[in-house]
């Protein structure tokens, strides 16, 4: 590995959270940020092709090392470390609505959920997944929310974009039912 | 409780709790009874979601409470007799249509969130935790030019209100006079206190310049200053060396 590579390794590693590639740069003023992206690739290469238990992944608007999925069982059996819990059907329909509506206020996550979702917005923004980032227009001037960093983090997602796009959904209702 | 004696087929028991509100349970209904979502026999639907709701306590139950009431009425003005042609008449489960599959589509996309979380879930980063108890890095030395500290009160200054200033004329200070002061006294007596050295009624700029002279002097070892307690009276006296001198 070349030594921008390395240095990138020793960053990443010391980095409980996903670095972006901007501070990744700023490591080494020297390095281009071609070059930084090729030390990238090199890395996640090396860990690819020369069966480390580890690999490099580009998530949430940085990148991460993580263990790869076949020792997950292993390493929580030996309690070494858990995995986070699931999040709920509830909160998971009221991120999907505000990954997809943002920015959003409560009534209308309500108006399409189809029940009161006061109490799953305030713990989806104590868990920052959500945020306040405006007001609306009209009466009290509503708070409206939308996703966060760590939404992106917590799905694995380097951008909202990589979600399936509305059209392509299949809506597996729209179709007609067939004949019974 | 009211109960609404269920006149469909209830077979199976369906537990509530497993839905996420009524849109879900309406949902579920149209797929187990593999109803054409466009065509909703509201009148068999509105009856099945009435039965499935008759078990739910009070404090659940207003959301499912509200869709049956909407359901209801769709039934009611389904059984209006149409005025005027095909074209212009207005489906009344249009909007509800409308918002099934709105809510159909977010199901799918949950679906996808769930398995992306899942897969996420499935690896481990790097446990870090910052160690506590340990001091925060010192700041930096502080290095700025005299422009920027002046910007920077210029910054501060016109975000004040309404900014109180004084203008301030430097008074000179006679430290040198009052060490030599102090040394002629201290050359009489090996001790003094406070009091003999600055005199009742002495103007600011002498109080100070005695102090600055007595901390310059201590500095230097000619003199040592005492004090039992706070508030008690200073004792001043000359330093061993400064006698042998």
């Amino acid at each position: 590995m070349n030594p921008l590579s390395k240095l990138l390794e020793a960053a990443l590693f010391s980095s409980a959270r996903p670095v972006p590639t901007e501070e990744l740069a700023a490591l080494d003023f020297e390095s281009s940020s071609a070059a930084v992206q090729s030390a990238l690739d090199e890395l996640r290469e090396t860990y690819d092709n020369n069966g480390h238990g580890v690999e490099l992944v580009e998530l949430g608007e940085g990148w991460q090392i993580l263990t790869r999925p076949e020792y997950t069982e292993a390493i929580e059996r030996a309690q070494l470390a858990v995995r986070p819990h699931r999040l709920s059907a509830a909160a998971l329909e009221s991120l999907a609505i505000i990954a997809y509506r943002q920015p959003i206020g409560r009534a209308e996550v309500e108006e399409i959920r189809g029940v009161n979702v006061g109490g799953v917005l305030k713990s989806l923004h104590e868990r920052g997944l959500i945020d306040v980032i405006g007001r609306g227009e009209g009466l009290g001037r509503p708070l409206l929310y939308g996703t966060t960093p760590l939404f992106l983090e917590h799905f694995a997602l380097r951008h909202l974009e990589e979600l399936p796009r509305a059209d392509e959904l299949a809506v597996a209702l729209r179709s007609e039912p067939k004949p019974i | 409780m009211v109960t609404i004696a269920p006149d469909v087929d209830n077979a199976f028991v369906v537990d509530l709790a497993e839905f996420q509100g009524p849109l879900d349970l309406l949902l579920g209904l149209i797929r187990d009874e593999k109803l054409d979502i466009y065509d909703i026999p509201i009148s068999r639907i509105a009856d099945q979601f009435l039965a499935r709701i008759s078990t739910l306590g009070l404090d659940q139950a207003a959301e499912y409470l509200e869709m049956a009431a909407r359901l209801l009425r769709i039934k009611a003005q389904m059984l209006l007799p149409r005025h005027g042609s095909d074209e212009t008449w207005e489906d009344p489960r249009a909007e509800l249509v409308r918002r099934l599959l709105e809510y159909q589509q977010i199901r799918e996309v949950v679906d996808v969130l769930e398995r992306l979380a899942e897969e996420r879930r499935a690896r481990f980063a790097r446990a870090y935790i910052a160690p506590s108890g340990f001091p925060d890095p010192a700041p930096a030395p502080l290095a700025l030019s005299l422009a920027e500290l002046l910007s920077a009160i210029d910054r501060v200054l016109r975000m004040a209100k309404d900014p109180t200033m004084h203008d301030i004329f430097p008074r000179a200070l006679d430290v040198d006079g009052a060490m030599s002061a102090v040394r002629g006294l201290l050359l009489l007596k090996a001790r003094a206190r406070w009091r003999d050295i600055v005199r009742q009624g002495a103007e600011r700029w002498e109080i100070l310049s005695a102090l600055l002279a007595l901390l310059e002097l201590a500095r230097r070892g000619e003199l040592s200053l005492r004090q039992a307690n706070p508030f008690a009276n200073v004792f001043i006296t000359r330093e061993s060396t400064l006698q042998a001198a």
